[in-house]
């Protein structure tokens, strides 16, 4: 047993240091989630390992042998209120770095380029300012063929959206994202590991996430929150390109007047009461 | 016999009247329409084992999918989604939480407090009665057209009760039943524990002077009491959204391109509902996992546990706690992401009291006498898994860290270690603990080894690799991973092996029921208390207890339940009941 317990401790050390599997290499700025991670990974590995070791050498040590006696001890004071310390210590060692990123989380920054990403099963869709910088208006209730994120006819600040669907989403490299989040039906979750933030989009509001993309190339994007049958299979693309491809790329998208010109006459779905 | 007549004789100032005790008149009331706690908490234990089994081959099916995708034909999507959605309720609500509060409740809260019965025999028998009907229709959900439901076990709306997710149309309303049922039957029982423990108690059986099992199963009855309904609203709002058209959770809908009729409503308060109850139900589970194994380590180290009561202050302070950290579930769900600051900050300070029991059941170890019987292994292997899942909540609580791998298969591996595989590590030692005192016979010590290690070491080498998985981004809920292009090749072999592990973990459970049945025959005769135990449970002038428990006279308590190796004592017990020396240093 204790011979096992050992080996438990040191093999899952080595697991850790050995094994192929690993984070992928982090493509925004959100490095401080991965240094926060691994501040987490030292001290639960050493808490871990001392203890099982030290229950291995307690199952070695006092095993069972004719004639011998336990000790007789209730309580000792002194020992449970270090270890209480030491373990509160420990706790804020963690908790404090991880509250203060979080901080950063929630601030979006007042810089942040503002990007509309719609879901719905199970597939998504994706909106960004048009000239004016700002995204327009959207409700439910305009869902139409030739309209499928929603956008409010009626606002000048929706006409100019460009609106991505069935497409890749690009991001320009080295600027802060604010990525808002609609769903038509049900829960989804936009989630590309490389980014590590994520978020869920939740149908009847609006969720959001910031971060600024670190590197160019193209990253695949999951659904992962379960959404239904095929929420395996809701995958997507996103794009991270240098400013000037960005510009081009952009260039060539749709806006939402466009789009709404070129699937012919408005038709609403119908709509039950 | 069973008819034992109350004993009015030998009444202690302050004792409690005894009332005259229900009497069983035939076959059927004894054994089947039973109202005796023994035998309710066999029914209990035994339905939730046979429906346990399900959930076992549903993991079986689960793992051949993500092992060996394609590999049989019969496992779509939608059947991959039911799978993993009723294996996680089964093993959730109708095995761990009926085992451990219905099962160990039922049996060892009379027992070990020194009372004749619980204080409600008959409401008691309902409660069982309530439970196997949730569970028959669970079971039924199988049998509907459309399969059970599919929606995960957290049933999220609006996905569960849309089409696009698999057993829209029965599946889930059988579930959403099923739930309720179980939620009034378990009401009917708890009430009963918590009454047992607070009235019943044997002359001189202070709080203080509880076994730890007590106190874990207490304090779980009490969330549970608290915590259930929240899901029991949750899941009849839902039933009234699914079956009469109702906005609980509903906001306005496109599906397929239809609008619904729907709209106002919102499915972030049914999951705020689902983690109020989801969170402590955790404990539920874990509060009678610590307490039992506290006994367990206690009587086969032949040694107090070290700490008592900081021991029972931890159970109660981490139940307090429980009821404030249900939104770290939610971190990444879209609510205000400034509750992130709160609810970071109380899981993480919950890590205290876990952490001193932890250091607590080690401490117990250090110059012990350690005795490695069956359960004992099932203790230590508990410690060392425990301990594991116990460390990556630290990371899934500490709101950022969580970011990145919630919904991964990190979250799998974290739970299934520390809510999964360490308290079930704790109810097989308990049977192997209690059987003896159940049925007068041992279970057999080499199969239990045999059990023990391929159990402890298989799960081990299932969840801790599959930590990894979710670290790289690997997703929960996916029925297939092919074509992801962050996930190197090397994935699918460890996936594989995981699988094949899962197998073997499983067929060694046959070990055990092969075990429990021979046993009943043909076991080594046990006596009264084979473990030289010091509680009260091991002192009843019958084994098994005959119904009543005590014969003509209630126990008298004179002591704590942890007086091992008594330094002066002529064994290296004393227990509970004996008259004599208390040692200074010992809790009252």
């Amino acid at each position: 047993m204790a011979l096992i317990l050992v080996l438990i401790a040191l093999g899952s050390v080595a697991f850790h240091l050995l094994s192929p599997w690993w984070w992928t290499p982090i493509a925004s700025n959100w490095g401080t989630i991965d240094t926060t991670l691994v501040i987490t990974f030292w001290i639960t590995g050493i808490v871990f390992t001392g203890i099982v070791l030290f229950v291995a050498y307690c199952v070695y040590r006092f095993r069972h042998r004719p004639g011998q006696q336990a000790a007789y001890e209730p309580e000792s004071r002194r020992l449970e209120g270090w270890l209480t310390a030491v373990t509160a210590l420990g706790v804020a060692a963690m908790l404090a770095p991880g509250l203060i990123v979080w901080g950063q989380f929630v601030r979006v920054p007042a810089d942040a380029r503002e990007v509309e990403i719609v879901a719905q099963q199970w597939r998504w869709s994706f909106r960004l300012p048009g000239a004016d910088g700002r995204l327009g208006a959207a409700d439910i209730r305009h869902v139409a063929d030739d309209n499928p994120l929603g956008l409010d006819p009626q606002d000048a600040a929706a006409r100019d959206d460009v609106v991505i669907d069935g497409d890749d989403l690009h991001l320009p490299l080295g600027r802060p994202v604010k990525v808002l989040m609609r769903s038509l039906d049900v829960v989804h979750n936009f989630y590309v590991p490389e980014f590590r933030a994520k978020m869920d989009m939740i149908p009847g509001m609006v969720t959001y996430v910031w971060f600024t993309p670190t590197r160019t190339g193209t990253f695949e994007a999951l659904c992962n929150e379960v959404c239904g049958v095929n929420h395996y299979a809701m995958r997507g693309r996103v794009v991270v390109d240098p400013e000037p491809a960005y510009r081009s790329w952009l260039d060539r998208q749709k806006t939402f007047a466009q789009f709404a010109g070129a699937a012919g006459p408005r038709r609403h779905v119908s709509a039950e009461p | 016999m069973a008819d034992a007549h109350l004993g009015t004789a030998d009444r202690l100032p302050g004792a409690i009247e005894e009332g005259e005790l229900y009497h069983p008149r035939s076959w059927i009331t004894r054994y089947v329409f039973s109202q005796d706690a023994k035998i309710i908490a066999i029914q209990y234990s035994s339905t939730a084992l046979a429906i346990g089994l399900v959930a076992l081959v549903l993991s079986w099916l689960i793992r051949l999918q993500l092992g060996f995708p394609g590999l049989v034909s019969f496992i779509g999507p939608s059947e991959y989604y039911q799978y993993i959605t009723m294996h996680g309720m089964i093993m959730v609500v109708y095995l761990l939480t009926a085992l451990f509060l219905g099962g160990f409740g039922n049996y060892l809260i009379p027992l070990m407090l020194g009372a004749r019965d619980m204080v409600f025999p008959y409401v008691n028998m309902l409660s069982y009665w309530i439970y196997l009907l949730a569970v028959l229709v669970l079971v039924a959900s199988f049998f509907v057209p459309g399969g059970p439901t599919g929606a995960g076990w957290t049933l999220y709306p609006p996905q569960a009760i849309l089409a696009g997710t698999p057993g829209r149309d029965w599946g889930i309303v059988l579930m959403l039943v099923s739930l309720i049922l179980f939620i009034i039957g378990f009401t009917m029982g708890g009430v009963n524990y918590v009454v047992t423990v607070l009235q019943a108690r044997a002359p001189g059986m202070t709080l203080m002077r509880m076994p730890l099992t007590i106190w874990g199963i207490f304090t779980a009855t009490v969330l549970a009491l608290l915590a259930f309904p929240a899901l029991f609203v949750g899941a009849l709002m839902m039933l009234l959204d699914r079956l009469i058209g109702t906005s609980f959770f509903m906001p306005a809908i496109i599906e397929a391109g239809q609008r619904l009729r729907h709209g106002g409503g919102s499915p972030i308060l049914f999951q705020h509902l689902f983690w109020f109850f989801g969170h402590p139900e955790v404990y539920i589970v874990a509060l009678p996992a610590f307490g039992i194994v506290s006994d367990l380590i206690s009587t086969h180290a032949r040694k107090n546990i070290f700490g008592y009561r900081m021991m029972v202050w931890a159970i109660v302070a981490i139940g307090a706690l429980s009821f404030v950290v249900w939104a770290h579930h939610m971190y990444v769900s879209g609510m205000n992401p400034y509750f992130g600051f709160f609810f970071a900050t109380t899981t993480l300070i919950i890590a205290i009291p876990t952490a001193i029991k932890v250091y607590n059941w080690v401490l117990t170890l250090w110059r012990g006498d350690i005795h490695l019987t069956v359960p004992m292994l099932f203790a230590i292997g508990f410690i060392v898994t425990f301990l594991n899942g116990g460390l990556t909540g630290l990371f899934l609580g500490n709101v950022v860290v969580d970011v990145p791998l919630s919904d991964t298969m990190f979250v799998v591996a974290h739970f299934h270690m520390v809510m999964g595989v360490a308290p079930i590590l704790v109810i097989f030692g308990g049977i192997y603990h209690w059987y003896p005192k159940v049925t007068g016979r041992m279970l057999d010590e080499r199969l239990g080894k045999l059990h023990f290690w391929v159990t402890f070491l298989g799960a081990y080498l299932i969840f801790f690799p599959m930590h990894y998985l979710g670290l790289l981004g690997v997703p929960r809920r996916y029925f297939e991973i092919e074509g992801l292009s962050f996930v190197p090749a090397s994935v699918s072999g460890l996936n594989a092996f995981i699988s094949v592990v899962a197998f073997v973990v499983g067929a060694a459970q046959i070990a055990f029921l092969v075990n429990l049945v021979h046993s009943l025959r043909h076991g080594a005769p046990a006596g009264p208390n084979p473990w030289r135990a010091t509680t009260l449970e091991w002192q009843t002038p019958e084994t098994p207890p005959a119904h009543g428990n005590w014969g003509a006279s209630l126990p008298v308590v004179y002591r704590w339940p942890y007086d091992y190796s008594v330094p002066g004592a002529d064994r290296d017990f004393v227990p509970q009941n004996q008259p004599g020396l208390t040692r200074a240093g010992a809790p009252a």
